[in-house]
């Protein structure tokens, strides 16, 4: 392919046609070729760190075969925990944001005056970055934040709550972040839905519950499952505030802390990787449910086009 | 299912405006259980605002709708109970054709016992049956248009809307289509409003048209009415009088008028008082007759000639350089010198100053 658009400058123009030409009766879109740079970027940058990753995980340090590493991930109970700390966080906080953003986004599918402001508003988290948002909730959430501070001046508590540096800190953190996000996606897909299917439904007798149940929601679905794939990525490999407003050696403590754990901490580069090869695989697994699911609902076209 | 037969659906004055914009406005009109009316006119001229208001999809600025002693207008669509045509169908794409025509009727709570052999009926009207278990997006565009009719009908409500229905398909089918629509009201007798820019559709399936311009009624009547006797030149424009010659009024009697140009008298019609110094006389081409008779003959020189099979469709040039179209079965040539004549009462003579004057719609 690319001795065939080497000779494209120098060619005239009769060949440059038929070159097109003959490229094109093979499927080939000659504009195509200018991904190759994009491509090869890409294996550069992903690729390759994947697969050095994949066998330096088969490379233990400590010797012992070429799955030491993951018997002793599985073996060992502080680690292989991990993996439940890290699914029973992401997977409430991406249903959670999904599920949030269905409401919102069907209240605000139309269009009406201050839709731009609201919109604006709502995507501003994702702007500001984990560190700010711990920030954040450390200042309105800690021991001596407002919310505390208010509880305790009106003497309803004793103790202030603790709603950071454990589960919730972060479960916060993963919904401040992860919400707009799930939410702008949710909005797009419902745009997509063809208005004259609602007003059709409520012509023929269908009031708003029906019409959502019956028409709207399933034509969103397939979105839904997208929307939720990619925030419980999002939040499955969640790091920076599982240490800043989250326990990091205890009831937070993900697998990506365990991964940095054993590459920075214990330089146990292999283990490292062992690791994230299967906080991948884990992703990769739900995904592929989540998808696999979607693959049994309808698909098609949601414009009235039919 | 309770009778929902009507005697009368009442429009008094509705109008609808968009911001500053009035997209319809004093609308009245009275509709009579088991009509067929189209609202006829070009786009933006506030047919489907007008169809709108009826389903309950945008509430009116003003006026009220009754059905009999009932006021409707307060209503969202899915109390009113009526049955809606969309333009591009709207069918339902995640559900089977069986299961978009049973929507009306499960909305409805029909028991199972009775929704089934209702749908198995309304679907052998539209010629479906076969159809019943593929989803919309695999039927032709006439076969989804059918689905779409079907499941407006189902349920029988007492009001069928529809929105340009045929405009999405070929001229063939669109033919079809319309002897199929006219053949469902003709056994069903449900009353239709049909939304239509073309006259031809609205002139063969109504029993009333309702034409529209700018919001404003121009005339209401039925199809002999309106073709015969258009109320205004707007009208006669749309109803295919396609020669607009404007002329110097040269006399006026009672409902004749002499208009005159170089050349040129001719004598036509008046449906009111001729005021203008200037007037416009509409005739249809297919009115005008080669070496008729006189009076009104005019000599003219071909121009254009376009094939229409048994009939030719000629332009040509009047002596002051207006031009003529006319229909004729003599095969001329451009460039050949003839005289035509049109019957007095087939000009139909319009004041030139106002194009279309509410006044003027007055019926």
């Amino acid at each position: 392919m690319t001795t065939a658009t080497g000779t494209v400058p120098g060619a005239p123009g009769v060949g440059r046609q038929s070159l097109r030409h003959r490229l094109a009766d093979r499927g080939i879109d000659r504009v195509l070729l200018l991904l190759v740079p994009g491509v090869l970027f890409l294996a550069l940058l992903f690729v390759y760190p994947f697969l050095y990753g994949l066998q330096l995980s088969f490379a233990p340090k400590d010797g012992g075969g070429l799955l030491a590493n993951y018997q002793n991930f599985f073996s060992d109970s502080y680690l292989r925990d991990t993996i439940w700390t890290t699914l029973i966080l992401g997977v409430p906080a991406a249903l959670f944001n999904v599920l949030a953003s269905v409401p919102i986004a069907y209240r605000m599918r139309g269009r009406f005056r201050g839709k731009r402001t609201i919109t604006t508003l709502l995507v501003v988290p994702i702007a500001l970055g984990t560190v700010l948002t711990a920030d954040g909730l450390i200042e309105l959430l800690g021991p001596s934040g407002w919310l505390n501070k208010l509880l305790r001046d009106f003497n309803l508590v004793d103790q202030p709550v603790m709603l950071v540096h454990n589960y919730w800190g972060v479960f916060f953190s993963l919904i401040i972040t992860g919400f707009p996000f799930a939410f702008l996606l949710v909005l797009s897909y419902l745009s997509g839905i063809d208005p004259n299917l609602e007003r059709a439904a409520s012509v023929m007798g269908a009031g708003w519950w029906e019409r959502f149940r019956r028409i709207t929601f399933p034509l969103l679905v397939p979105g839904l499952a997208i929307t939720f794939c990619l925030s419980f990525v999002l939040a499955f490999s969640v790091f920076p505030s599982a240490n800043l407003v989250g326990d990091p050696s205890g009831s937070t403590r993900v697998i990506s802390i365990a991964a940095y754990h054993a590459a920075f901490e214990q330089f146990d580069y292999s283990m490292g990787s062992a690791i994230s090869m299967i906080m991948g695989a884990i992703m990769l697994g739900i995904i592929a449910l989540v998808l696999g699911w979607r693959s049994t609902m309808f698909r098609g076209a949601t414009g009235g086009k039919g | 299912m309770r009778d929902q037969r009507f005697s009368e659906l009442r429009l008094e004055r509705i109008g609808r405006n968009f911001g500053e914009q009035a997209a319809l406005s004093e609308l009245s009109l009275t509709i009579r259980g088991g009509e067929f009316i189209a609202l006829l006119g070009p786009s933006g001229c506030g047919k489907s605002t007008a169809l709108n208001c009826l389903a309950g999809l945008l509430p009116l600025s003003s006026g009220s709708i009754w059905l009999d002693d009932r006021r409707i207008d307060g209503l969202p669509p899915e109390q009113r109970g009526f049955g809606m045509v969309f333009q591009n169908y709207a069918l339902f794409p995640h559900m089977t054709v069986r299961d978009n025509v049973a929507f009306g009727l499960k909305m409805r709570k029909t028991p199972k016992a009775q929704l089934r052999p209702r749908v198995d009926e309304v679907m052998r009207l539209v010629r479906l049956e076969d159809q019943a278990s593929k989803l919309p997006s695999q039927l032709s565009g006439g076969q989804q248009q059918r689905v779409a009719i079907a499941r407006a009908i189902v349920y029988e409500p007492p009001l069928v809307l529809m929105d340009e229905p045929l405009s999405n398909l070929d001229a063939q089918l669109r033919l079809a289509m319309r002897i199929e629509i006219r053949r469902l009201h003709q056994s069903l007798h449900l009353t239709t409003i049909y939304v239509t820019h073309d006259q031809e559709e609205a002139l063969s399936m109504a029993d009333r048209l309702v034409v529209l311009r700018d919001g404003v009624v121009q005339q209401i009547g039925t199809p002999d009415e309106v073709y015969a006797h258009p109320a205004n030149r707007y009208v006669a424009g749309f109803m295919g009088y396609r020669n607009m010659l404007t002329f110097d009024v040269a006399s006026v009697s009672s409902g004749t008028a002499v208009l005159a140009a170089e050349d040129v008298r001719l004598t036509g019609q008046t449906f009111g008082p001729l005021e203008t110094k200037r007037a416009v006389a509409a005739i249809r081409p297919e009115d005008i007759v080669v070496d008729g008779p006189p009076p009104n003959r005019i000599e003219v020189t071909v121009e254009v000639v376009e094939y229409h099979g048994r009939e030719v469709l000629v332009q040509a040039r009047m002596p002051g350089g207006e031009a003529l179209y006319f229909r004729t079965e003599k095969r001329l040539a451009p460039g050949d010198k003839t005289t035509v004549a049109v019957a007095a009462e087939r000009v139909l003579v319009y004041p030139s100053d106002a194009p279309a004057a509410p006044q003027e719609a007055a019926v």
